[in-house]
């Protein structure tokens, strides 16, 4: 995975450790002053299902803006050029207006609290207890990779050595989130946001101005890597080639549509703090108000990005030279000056934080909820439970560090999660979606699907792709390749499988399956939420034309 | 309902976090004005080559200007828009917060 060049070392002083300490200081704070507000497991793992939609859409945007998404994005925007707002307008904001449009009334109205729970209710225990394990083990295996990367990037950066990095971040994120369960580590997230922001955008705007502003951005980069190079769509034809080794079809299938609704609909770090909102229209806009920054986020990651090829050509040319990865660091140590330096380092710190904490504070509700108090100690009272989601935050954070070795065979970050993702995620979207829209899918095939659609996404990329059976000029062509064969087994498997078993009784079925809804669970709509401006469907079109117009100047 | 719905709406009940939290835009809006502080002060006292690092912005100025800006506008915000504690006899699903907002997507 990553690797960073020698000589990256950032000239800090002083001042920019007083501004890192100030923020350890504040987000232990924030652990101990959410302490008092956590009396039920629902307060611990949910935040007692009450927080504001702006909280929550802010940190449902902020647990996917992780270092590792920050860097890995840069090193796309280096590597790939302008076909890496992909990731953004087309992989990211559909699946998001359809989780909040269409997929969160059931998940909120039925009063799940995890994404597995909804599987137990909607197939049965096979499929709750395999999607729980494959979440539980991913979501660890995911926060260890972001301990890891934290570690190299410090070691670079400040010269600390990777051990000092993992215990003090790894002692923080614990101290945090055991104290103040999903309240903290929610607003942690929130302040993470902002601090990310007023990191890269001075970063953006003094980078921009050493390469004489988008003009010259633009024209050095033409120059060197050719007029395709920012475009989204160029060289995209089936058959034709360009830097991401993928046409417009499996960019649309398989980023657009099924890797990307896999990602953001079903991957309970996300859909939990949608789920910790205060009512039903809350949740919906959790992720809807997320997709606003969303759209522009590439303008302060992928330019810079860019940004770097401009000002360091030799950027991931050779293997001990810089690597793509590094781009923002390169950024970060040549334009900053001490003061925003420090805010830059600490931005940094605090988004590797949070992306682990997002990972962690899923694991622990997955485990005590849907693993430990569904199938191994059932039955006690909720101060058990309580107590058990504080020691298996503990345990998951200590495995984290574990497993933080497995991904060193990657080269690039985002690689390495995207395959874990095509891997997990696709399968159990096209569980849901089938579950969610046709009443007959029945227990069987919703556990069938989700084995058959995970093994096919791991035969291709491992056997097929890697061996070299099918030609595929690139990684991230691969991925996409793999998620479309994971939702096309997933589904036909499911469909097969569904038109031999017996259905579940409709009944059972009430609020979990579209056109129904459970009785007794209609709820008022509140106070001041008919207003124009939290109307949700009118939030989630204006995201989708608004990540379509963005669209524009990189289509000509 | 099913049981599990019960057990859920019964912690919702029971749930302090509506009643107990603290406002996250306090914590914003107090690290903000800290650092824009900081970090304006920075920008003062900009040495040539700080200037000359940042292509002659003075970047910490402005960043700290802004920062403490931001900072203002979420204590601010807190101040016109305190939340509303939820009432004692109301049950957990439509517990209280914010009753306005000042951006539009808020609530």
């Amino acid at each position: 995975m990553i690797t960073m060049a020698e000589g990256l070392r950032l000239p800090t002083n002083g001042l920019d450790y007083t501004i890192l300490a100030i923020y350890f200081a504040v987000v232990l704070g924030i652990g101990f002053a959410a302490k008092r507000s956590v009396k039920t497991s629902l307060d611990f793992f949910l935040s007692g299902r009450s927080l504001p939609a702006w909280v929550t859409g802010l940190a449902f945007v902020a647990a996917n803006l992780g270092a590792t998404e920050i860097l890995g994005m840069a090193a796309n925007g280096a590597q790939y050029g302008a076909y890496t707002v992909h990731w953004y307008w087309i992989g990211a904001i559909p699946a998001m207006v359809f989780l909040g449009l269409v997929m969160m009334p059931f998940y909120y109205g039925s009063k799940v609290r995890s994404v597995p729970e909804f599987l137990l209710h909607r197939f049965g225990p096979s499929s709750h207890l395999l999607s729980s394990i494959i979440f539980a083990v991913s979501s660890v295996l995911i926060a260890g990779v972001n301990l890891y990367a934290m570690a190299i990037v410090l070691e670079a950066l400040l010269g600390w050595p990777e051990w000092v990095a993992i215990v003090v971040a790894g002692f923080f994120v614990l101290a945090y989130i055991t104290i103040g369960g999903l309240s903290s580590a929610i607003y942690n997230e929130v302040l993470q946001f902002f601090v990310i922001l007023a990191a890269l955008i001075p970063l953006t705007i003094v980078g921009l101005k050493r390469v004489g502003g988008w003009d010259g951005l633009t024209s050095s980069l033409t120059d060197s890597h050719g007029a395709d190079f920012l475009t989204a769509w160029g060289g995209t034809g089936i058959g034709e080639s360009n830097p991401l080794g993928a046409n417009w079809l499996t960019i649309v299938l398989g980023l657009g549509f099924v890797m990307s609704f896999g990602y953001w609909t079903t991957n309970f770090a996300e859909v939990q703090r949608a789920l910790s909102a205060k009512n039903g229209s809350a949740a919906k806009r959790t992720p809807l108000i997320a997709a606003f920054p969303k759209i522009f986020i590439p303008l302060v990651v992928v330019v810079p990005g860019l940004i770097a090829l401009v000002m360091e050509p030799s950027l991931g040319k050779t293997k001990d030279g810089l690597q793509y990865n590094d781009a923002i660091p390169v950024l970060m140590r040549d334009l900053l000056p001490n003061g925003v330096l420090g805010i830059a380092v600490t931005g940094l710190l605090a988004a590797f934080m949070a992306g682990m904490a997002a990972n962690v504070s899923s694991f622990n509700t997955v485990f005590t909820n849907d693993i430990w108090a569904a199938y191994l100690k059932k039955g006690r009272e909720d101060a058990y439970y309580l107590k058990t989601g504080r020691v298996v935050t503990a345990v998951g954070v200590l495995i984290g560090m574990g497993t933080a070795f497995i991904a060193s065979s990657f080269s690039n970050i985002m690689n390495y999660l995207q395959t874990l993702f095509s891997f997990f995620n696709v399968p159990l979207f096209v569980v849901f979606i089938i579950g969610m829209f046709w009443k007959r899918t029945s227990a069987a095939a919703g556990f069938w699907g989700l084995l058959s659609g995970t093994v096919a996404a791991m035969v291709n990329y491992f056997w097929f792709y890697k061996q070299g059976i099918i030609s595929i000029p690139s990684d991230q062509g691969a991925n996409f390749v793999s998620s479309i064969v994971a939702f096309v087994v997933g589904a036909v498997v499911m469909f097969v499988i569904t038109l031999v078993t017996k259905p579940k009784s409709a009944e059972s079925l009430a609020g979990l399956v579209y056109g129904t809804t459970s009785p007794g669970m209609e709820e008022l709509p509140a106070e001041g939420d008919d207003a124009w401006y939290r109307k949700p469907a009118l939030l989630g079109w204006s995201a989708v034309v608004l990540a379509a117009l963005c669209y524009i100047p990189f289509s000509f | 309902m099913s049981d599990y719905q019960h057990e859920v709406e019964e912690l919702e009940r029971k749930s302090a976090t509506a009643a107990r939290l603290f406002d996250v835009r306090r914590i914003i809006g107090g690290l903000f004005v800290v650092y824009g502080v900081i970090v304006t002060i920075a920008g003062i006292t900009a040495s040539d080559a700080d200037l000359k690092k940042a292509q002659d912005i003075n970047i910490n100025l402005w960043t700290g200007l802004g920062m403490l800006a931001l900072g203002l506008f979420f204590l601010a915000w807190m101040k016109l828009r305190p939340v509303v504690a939820p009432a004692p006899e109301e049950t957990g699903a439509a517990a209280g917060g914010t009753s306005g907002s000042a951006s539009g997507t808020t609530d």
